[in-house]
């Protein structure tokens, strides 16, 4: 290491890995249900899809975590994304695919995806 | 990319309380699980909550687990890594209230401290440098070598206000600037880590969970002062320190953050762990570094003072750990930063190492300035089982006591030697009612004697004798005139000494006689002793209206002293009674009582 700029990229590196142990409230966090019933539907590999998107994308103000059963089980996998200073958006029966698209749109772009939500499929 | 990681405390204590074993069958859980690729698990420094251990905190959800036991690590990882729900049995008491589930910081422990040295223990893995550099890491000495002078370097560490963590106070960046003044062609960095105080445990904390801020706080005073060599004195009995240590110092070498030429700068600096064997005197600056040069450890006088002739006879900086774990954020956040906490002449936080009576046993860190009562009861959690608080020690063997009357005197360097204590290295010993000051101060006592070295007579014999008059007094034989003996007898100790030991041993006995020249009173003229500690003052008897017969105290007494008939009331026979307090402790009738 022989300059700031190389220990400040090493930095900036390091910083993505921990996003995990920020607690500031300052975080857009995406929660999965993962209670039996979204297991049972597949919310694994759709957590998984979420953080591995996330990572992909360099999204450091991102938080993936779990949560127990939200009450809809005929619709999982639900997950809810809550944006500091927004509403909360419900998204329902996830795919994997569904969650490439749920990070590009609306965590990277900032638009819900509102076909992929509660009030759209649950009519 | 792990989404989850769960942080284990592995300090000394929480290793002890079996954290390690915790971690392993955590890791071995989440394995069977499938979740090793999910979920991470790192094994931190000390949170600080000693009391509560073993400690783990699961992130991102933040929520703080205490008294985990390995037993419930197959829970954990069911319940909250793999289905989401926290363990709520588990959760920090503290955290939970009816309507939702707090957060850490708003604790009465952690909402009043505020975390400067400590900043990084139980946040990091300290034992991988990426998590040091994460947190702003090695930023400091970069910013030191390519942008700032060594005048420079100086000047801010003066304009901080920073002065000595070690208990002497002395203006840190005056001491760096003698050292910077002296030309030699070689010169010394020298941390001090022979932490001795009975009760403390904030340095070792420091180097178990944030060697790497250590590490760069040297260089960047070898930067400053020109030095290219670095010595931490250690000592042994802190395995896990030195061990961490020896990684970080291994690690930031690779980087290139130790060695030739750092940072393209031209700078050259390394850095030698020393091993003590434990001995109090090498905790006095001058004793410790003869002790490096490989001599017995015993103090020399001074001038010439370390600046001028230290280590091998060369010019040498020689600072405490907490010191120098203050240092990289006053590089980086600036003078005034530091210099808006605290109070007018002691700038900046303290950190302290809550012992003896209290509830919240453990670490913590506040602003110079803040009340004994505060430290105490908000964030000490108060004196366990309703007990009064009596006095608190500060400053280990060369400390004095606060009695209760003084509780809300702002903690800074000036306010505790103002009232004869001092505030060393920042042991806190709570005492309570059933603590006899005597008793503490003979404790205390019995340690230096033990722990002076022998080289000057005052401290060698001075306080054996004080110890012997102790001694006298606590056996009921003392008389009014040993007291004044005693007194007479601690000021030539303190005025004679060669060294810091010597100077200071006899401040638990003039604290103690300051505060509480009652108790001493009353073992001499009364033969009483009104906490009921020393022995030979104590006799224990049956209160036979409430003694119920029942034998349960003949049966435990171990000499037989306890003789009477079933449902009789009992008797002691005083001349066989060794004074254990099994009776007491068995006695379901409150019938024996301690005089």
């Amino acid at each position: 290491m022989k300059t700031l700029e190389e220990l400040m990229a090493l930095r900036d590196a390091a910083k993505a890995n921990l996003t995990a142990r920020d607690d500031s409230t300052e975080l857009t966090r995406v929660v999965v249900g993962m209670a039996t019933c979204g297991i049972a539907a597949g919310a694994r590999p759709v957590m998984n899809k979420f953080v591995e998107e996330t990572a992909k994308r360099n999204l450091t103000n991102v938080t993936v975590a779990q949560t127990g059963c939200i009450g809809m089980c005929q619709y999982e996998p639900i997950a809810e994304v809550m944006v500091p200073g927004k509403e909360k958006v419900t998204y329902v029966q996830l795919t994997e695919e569904k969650v490439a698209r749920i990070v590009v749109d609306h965590l990277v772009n900032g638009n819900p995806v509102v076909e992929y939500t509660v009030g759209a499929i649950a009519k | 990319m792990y989404r989850s990681h769960v942080l284990v405390c592995g300090g000394t204590g929480c290793t002890s309380s079996n954290s390690q074993k915790i971690i392993d069958t955590m890791n071995a859980e989440l394995k069977a699980k499938g979740l090793e690729n999910e979920v991470q698990v790192i094994r931190t420094g000390c949170f600080g909550l000693c009391a509560l251990g073993p400690i783990m905190i699961v992130y991102p959800e933040g929520c703080f687990y205490s008294e985990v036991k390995v037993e419930d690590v197959p829970e954990i990882v069911e319940e909250h890594l793999l289905k989401g729900r926290m363990v709520t049995r588990l959760l920090y008491k503290e955290t939970v209230t009816p309507e939702k589930i707090k957060g850490l910081n708003d604790t009465n422990f952690y909402k009043k401290q505020k975390r400067v040295a400590l900043s990084n223990c139980g946040v990091i893995n300290p034992e991988d440098i990426n998590e040091y550099i994460a947190y702003d890491g090695y930023q400091a000495l970069a910013k030191c070598l390519t942008q700032l002078t060594p005048e420079q370097v100086i000047q801010i560490v003066k304009d901080s206000g920073l002065r000595g963590r070690g208990g002497g106070g002395f203006p840190t960046g005056l001491k760096w600037s003698f050292t910077a003044a002296n030309k030699a062609d070689q010169k010394y960095v020298v941390c001090n880590a022979d932490e001795g105080d009975p009760g403390a445990f904030m340095d070792r904390s420091v180097l178990e969970g944030d060697p790497h801020c250590i590490i760069e706080a040297m260089a960047i005073c070898g930067y400053a002062t020109g030095a290219t060599e670095g010595y931490i004195y250690v000592r042994a009995e802190y395995p896990i320190a030195v061990a961490r240590l020896q990684i970080a110092i291994n690690q930031a070498r690779e980087m290139g953050l130790l060695g030739k030429n750092i940072f393209g700068s031209g700078f050259d600096f390394d850095l030698f762990v020393k091993l003590g064997a434990g001995a109090f005197v090498c905790g006095e600056e001058t004793a410790l570094m003869t002790s490096i040069e490989g001599n017995r450890g015993e103090p020399r006088p001074r001038p010439p003072y370390p600046a001028v002739k230290g280590l091998f006879a060369k010019p040498t900086t020689e600072n405490n750990v907490e010191t120098f774990a203050n240092i990289p954020a006053i590089i980086r956040n600036g003078a005034d930063w530091f210099a808006s906490m605290g109070t007018e002449k002691s700038k900046g936080t303290k950190v302290f190492a809550l012992g003896g009576k209290i509830t919240n046993t453990g670490l913590v860190e506040v602003p110079m300035g803040t009340t004994l009562r505060d430290v105490i009861y908000e964030i000490g959690g108060g004196i366990p089982n309703g007990k009064a608080f009596k006095a608190a020690q500060t400053g280990g063997p060369s400390g004095g006591c606060i009695p209760a009357h003084l509780m809300d005197t702002p903690i800074d360097y000036d306010n505790l030697t103002a009232i004869g204590c001092m505030m060393g290295s920042g042991g806190l010993i709570v005492m309570d009612e059933d603590n006899c000051m005597v008793d503490i101060a003979k404790f205390f006592l019995d340690f230096t004697v033990d722990e002076s070295c022998g080289k000057c007579t005052p401290c060698r014999v001075g306080t054996r004798r004080l110890l012997e008059i102790l001694d006298k007094i606590t056996s009921g034989k003392g008389t009014l005139e040993d007291i004044d003996k005693l007194e007479e007898l601690c000021y030539y100790i303190k005025e004679n000494s060669l060294c810091g030991l010597g100077q200071t041993a006899p401040n638990p006995v003039l604290s103690t006689l300051k505060f509480f020249r009652d108790e001493y009173i009353a073992h001499v003229v009364d033969k009483k002793c009104p906490a009921g500690v020393c022995k030979d003052l104590l006799s224990f008897s049956i209160e036979a209206d409430k003694c119920k017969g029942c034998t349960l105290c003949a049966k435990k007494c171990p000499v037989g002293a306890i003789s009477g008939a079933v449902k009789e009331a009992h008797t002691i026979d005083t001349s066989k009674c060794i004074k254990c307090g099994v009776c007491m402790d068995s006695c379901k009738f409150k019938a024996i009582i301690k005089k």
